[in-house]
């Protein structure tokens, strides 16, 4: 058994196939289904509302994606070891809503403090979720179920009726979301960056590979020296620390943060992960692919208004979105076993 | 091909032989192996150490009374019996008939869809969709009645539209062998996306007012609610599949290993589709039931209801990799989460201390048993270890 | 195969151990019931000793608290041993029924409530009545069957008309407009948009303004703050919106100061003026409406003081004192009127705190 699992457990986003040839790569790609449909709806819906691409319409597309996108981007780092974070709602609302306190109590703090403290926040509750998952070894869609409701219950125990407005924040943080750069909005360059670093780092440093080979087969991995425990551990830190992040931004982009703010969000992302080509047992997908698929869910639903299409729709056609999803990435799991039995074959 | 979580392909293009061989060994190792070092390690890593082999090696000395005495289960129901006692004794009224009829009202949309639950759960699969059927369901009828039909048209078509939306869950899990937690959480925004199409932000409320006080009449002083009859019959039903059926025995062993189920001539796929199809029509039932109890049809009608079942039968010791869990244990979990949750309403304790208790309770609940496990196993290994060897 | 085997056996007992133990905490239960009844029965009568609970739409929510805080004070003032507030932590149409339930099996005297669902708490209230408690409605009114009196705000036509009044002058009497709504089944609300539909189409003076969407924002920031946003862009010539809820008027402030509509596209509604003074200040908004929300829960505690004192029934034409606000008469429908509401505009916004 270790023989065979050790051959297999590297195997995962084999390097070596992206030199073969540019255009099969591209075809190829996990997010190119969700690229493709991202491309498809904005140009039927510019087509038919031209004020859908106008400055604004932009701006609010990509302002509606960027919380998302970067708890989609987390999520996808858990998901990849084959873990779930379902508390991760539960986690931006207690940060939105500490970022809220914070600016309360120290006025005069600077708007990187804050931010450090957010994501700090959020990466011990993080840390709370890991340490329950690896060192307790339990299972992590019971753990964090269990923490999305503490998380909320501290949340509106700490809250209560008491919600903190636009008005009791810098009017230089609530200008993140409102100043852009080159025509984007400052928190969404933020967005992209979290991606851009999460993408390199999990296709380019050893820690980051080891996660695609814990999620493809834990009892492998660990065979081959990956440091398990850790790794996870670190997966679940940094999904809190982004959770964190987003909650401050949160905090910045919306009016107002109070007891149930990011409530109902868990299953949003992870919708967005398993649209963005992330499988749900692990091993397989990208954080650009989940963050795409993040783009596709907000923009679905800005796109249905502007297009005054009966906005009852939009769940039903996320919930199609997730099921095509889940079907493409069982076809090409299959045609991936597929080819890696014949080239095996022909290695006999 | 016989592995469809999807992922197990992609890992073990070439190792299905021999995972299924190394199951299967882990699977008729007996209780009293004497090898609890190879049965450690050859243990993947999801299972973690709720896995059962482990577990069962460990109460080696037990007797059968003691067992029972101390299982799980009996644990979970003493834990619900003091909890009601404390409840009887500290909040004032709680011990009264009128408490009864109240906190069954509450507890049985949960009740009822945690039975299937707890079937798909032991079968090593999860649904996520259910309260999105019942809202689908409410939706319906809402619609349905206000169009004129007679209710008991309406009520057939209901269960009807839950037995489909449960056999297209089937239909994808089973035959098409797509992961149960990413097509479920498809088919709960899917579900619910229909619900409102069909009703849009309507409400229907004139249900016929006989049906409506039938839903929430006692039966006579009791307090215990007249529907509580169909749902015992329920639990009875799914209890007896479970415990005492062969497909029930081989929905233990397909969530213990596929691989092995397949073996001793288990028909996976059916018996998750037919697992799907009860969890669609139970779900319809309670979605008739939470229509007609709130003589309310509206779209959002239980919505969020699918976390607080999965926690129940958590809770009541269902394990979530399959393979483990009882109909007592998950019945002592529902009441034991509806109890607290009425105990405290009635204290006027505020909502926010129900769900911090719940959260822990949950966490409490499998964190637990594996500390305890991993001591019992540590002192077991130190017997082991220091024994003279043969 | 030998743990199922065993496992079965377990099953076996543990029902058996179920049904004991069920059977034991029933009879247990039972034992405890026939003393406590006999206890209640005196204690929760009419010797004076009475209880009035509030059960608001949702906990956690500014305006309730500051609804709620009203309701403390007038519950004091006329004279309640306690009062209580319980209550949901999400505003759905079913999660207040057990509060009632458990509030009915307290002896509860007084119900006061502000219902999410004009019938899904119908049954349960029926229930509080047959045990004898008083229902008192405020804020969003229950069905009339299943409720003694309803506390409202104001004649729902004045605050209609206030609205349109506001928006029409902000317009300039023309142009598109829209209502951004809280819930799709929230009764007041739709009650005042019913209004304010007849009334842009009868009344000559609205005859080139035109309503062109309703949409709902589920008095959720975050949904209704997009919700605005796609109104906006849908209706390139949408010229003012009407947000007749606290949550959704500050939700579409925050969105239009934030983008390039502000000051080109008018905003007025309901609004709490904490919330909204940035906003004004900062000309996004120019004037919007509110009553004082702490007078409705302050006339609803006396209501329900006059009701389970048995000085009025609920009949049209009863009257009672409502403490320092005076005396309120029962109107049609069993409605009581609390007060003409307040406009709020950059002159006087500072005087208000809530």
């Amino acid at each position: 058994m270790s023989l065979d699992s050790k051959s297999a457990a590297p195997a995962h986003p084999a390097p070596g196939h992206q030199r073969r040839s540019a255009l099969g790569s591209v075809l190829k790609l996990r997010e190119l289904p969700v690229i493709l449909a991202l491309v498809i709806l904005v140009t039927v819906t510019a087509a038919l509302n031209p004020l859908f691409l106008s400055e604004q319409g932009i701006k609010d597309l990509l302002l509606n994606a960027t919380i998302l996108m970067i708890l989609a981007v987390g999520q996808t780092l858990v998901i990849i070891t084959r873990n779930i974070d379902l508390s991760v709602g539960s986690i931006l609302g207690l940060v939105a809503f500490g970022t809220g306190s914070v600016f309360v109590a120290a006025p005069n703090l600077p708007i990187i403090a804050v931010f450090g403290i957010g994501i700090l926040f959020g990466a011990v509750l993080g840390a709370v979720n890991g340490l329950l998952i690896t060192v307790a070894k339990v299972p992590a869609l019971v753990i964090t179920l269990g923490t999305l409701y503490i998380f909320r219950g501290i949340n509106n125990a700490w809250a209560g009726g008491t919600q903190y407005f636009a008005g009791d924040r810098p009017e230089a943080f609530g200008n993140l979301s409102v100043d852009t750069i080159l025509g984007f909005p400052v928190i969404t360059l933020i967005a992209v960056v979290v991606v851009a670093i999460v993408a390199v780092y999990m296709l380019g440093t050893r820690p980051g590979r080891d996660l695609y080979a814990i999620g493809s087969d834990p009892e492998a991995a660990r065979l081959f020296g990956i440091p398990v425990t850790r790794r996870v551990l670190m997966a679940f830190v940094v999904n809190g620390a982004l959770a964190g992040l987003a909650g401050v931004l949160y905090a910045s982009r919306f009016n107002s943060v109070g007891a149930t703010t990011g409530s109902g969000l868990e299953l949003d992302v992870v919708a967005a992960a398993v649209v963005g080509g992330v499988a749900i047992f692990g091993g397989s997908g990208t954080v650009v692919g989940a963050a795409i698929g993040a783009l596709l869910l907000t923009t679905i639903t800005s796109a249905l208004t502007a297009l005054r299409v009966d906005k009852f729709w939009q769940q039903a056609i996320v919930g199609i979105l997730i099921l095509a999803a889940v079907v493409i990435d069982r076809i090409a799991g299959v045609r991936a076993a597929r080819k890696l039995r014949i080239a095996e074959a022909r290695n006999v | 091909m016989s592995d469809p979580t999807g992922s197990g392909t992609i890992v073990h293009p070439d190792g299905e032989p021999s995972e299924t061989a190394a199951k299967g060994r882990r699977m008729t190792a007996s209780p009293g192996s004497t090898r609890p070092g190879t049965e450690k390690r050859q243990k993947p890593g999801r299972r973690g150490a709720a896995d059962t082999s482990t577990v069962l090696a460990v109460p080696k000395g037990r007797t059968g009374a003691a067992r029972i005495l101390l299982g799980r289960d009996a644990v979970m129901i003493y834990v619900l019996l003091v909890v009601v006692l404390y409840a009887c004794i500290v909040i004032p009224r709680f011990a009264s008939p009128v408490t009864v009829g109240f906190l069954l009202l509450d507890v049985i949309p949960t009740l009822l869809i945690a039975l299937p639950m707890t079937l798909v759960i032991i079968s090593g699969e999860i649904d996520l969709s259910v309260a999105s059927i019942a809202g689908l369901t409410s939706a319906l009828m809402g619609v349905l009645w206000q169009g004129g039909m007679p209710i008991a048209l309406v009520l057939v078509i209901c269960v009807l539209a839950g037995l489909v939306a449960g056999a297209f869950n089937g239909v994808l899990i089973a035959y098409l062998g797509l992961p149960s937690l990413a097509v479920t959480i498809g088919t709960l925004a899917l579900f619910r996306g229909l619900a409102l199409v069909v009703i849009g932000d309507n409400a229907v409320a004139n249900f016929p007012p006989g049906l409506t006080a039938f839903f929430t009449s006692k039966i006579g002083g009791t307090g215990i609610p007249t529907v509580m009859v169909g749902v015992v019959v329920l639990i009875v039903a799914f209890a007896i599949v479970l415990h005492f059926t062969p497909f029930g025995r081989g929905l233990f062993a397909l969530g213990y290993s596929k691989e092995a189920a397949t073996f001793v001539g288990i028909d996976v796929a059916r018996s998750k589709f037919l697992l799907y199809l009860a969890t669609g029509t139970v779900s319809a039932l309670a979605g008739i039931y939470w229509t007609l109890r709130y003589s309310s049809a509206r779209s959002d009608n239980a919505s969020g209801l699918e976390l607080a079942v999965i926690a129940a039968v958590l809770l009541g010791g269902v394990s979530i990799f399959g393979g483990k869990g009882s109909i007592p244990g998950v019945l002592a979990g529902v009441l034991l989460i509806g109890t607290i949750n009425y105990a405290l309403k009635l204290d006027r304790v505020s909502e926010v201390v129900l769900i911090i208790v719940t959260g822990s309770l949950l966490i409490i609940s499998v964190v637990a048993p594996n500390v305890a496990a991993a001591i019992k196993q540590a002192r077991h290994s130190r017997r082991v270890r220091s024994a003279p060897l043969p | 195969m030998r743990f199922i085997s065993s496992g079965s056996t377990g099953r076996r007992a543990a029902f058996a151990a179920l049904a004991t133990s069920a059977a034991l905490v029933l009879s247990a239960c039972g034992g405890g019931a026939a003393s406590e009844g006999g206890d209640s029965e005196g204690g929760s009568g009419s010797d004076g000793e009475q209880t009035i609970t509030f059960i608001p739409k949702q906990l956690n929510n500014p305006y309730t608290d500051v609804v709620l805080g009203g309701g403390e004070d007038g519950a004091t003032e006329a004279g309640f041993a306690s009062s209580e507030v319980v209550g949901p932590l999400d505003a759905s149409a079913s999660s207040q029924v057990s509060f009632i339930n458990a509030e009915t099996q307290r002896g509860t005297n007084v119900i006061v409530i502000a219902a999410n669902d004009p019938d899904a708490v119908g049954p349960a209230l029926e229930e509080a009545r047959t045990a004898g408690a008083k229902i008192v409605a405020f804020d969003s009114d229950t069905n009339p069957d299943y409720r003694d009196l309803f506390v409202s705000q104001v004649n729902a036509k004045d605050v209609a008309l206030i609205q349109l009044e506001l928006i029409s002058e902000q317009i300039g009497g023309e142009g598109e407009i829209a209502i951004l709504s809280a819930t799709a089944n929230a009764t007041n609300q739709n009650e005042w948009i019913k209004f304010m539909e007849e009334e842009l189409a009868s009344n000559p003076d609205y005859a080139n303004i035109e309503l062109v969407a309703k949409v709902y924002g589920d008095d959720d920031d975050t949904k209704s703050f997009q919700e605005a946003q796609g109104l906006l862009q849908a209706y390139p010539d949408l010229k003012g919106i009407i947000s007749p809820t606290t949550v959704g008027i500050a939700a579409t402030a925050r969105y239009l100061s934030t983008s390039e509509y502000k000051g080109k596209v008018a905003l007025t509604g309901l609004g709490l003026p904490n919330e909204m003074r940035p906003f004004v200040k900062d000309g996004t908004v120019s004037e919007f409406a509110l009553w004082d929300p702490a007078q409705l829960g302050y006339v609803a505690a006396f209501a329900g003081k006059a009701l389970a004192d048995g000085t009025i029934t609920g009949e049209v034409g009863d009257t009672f004192e409502a403490g320092e606000l005076g005396e309120r008469e029962i109107g049609d429908g069993g409605i009581v009127l609390v007060g003409p509401p307040t406009q709020f505009n950059a002159e006087n916004i500072d005087d208000y705190d809530f």
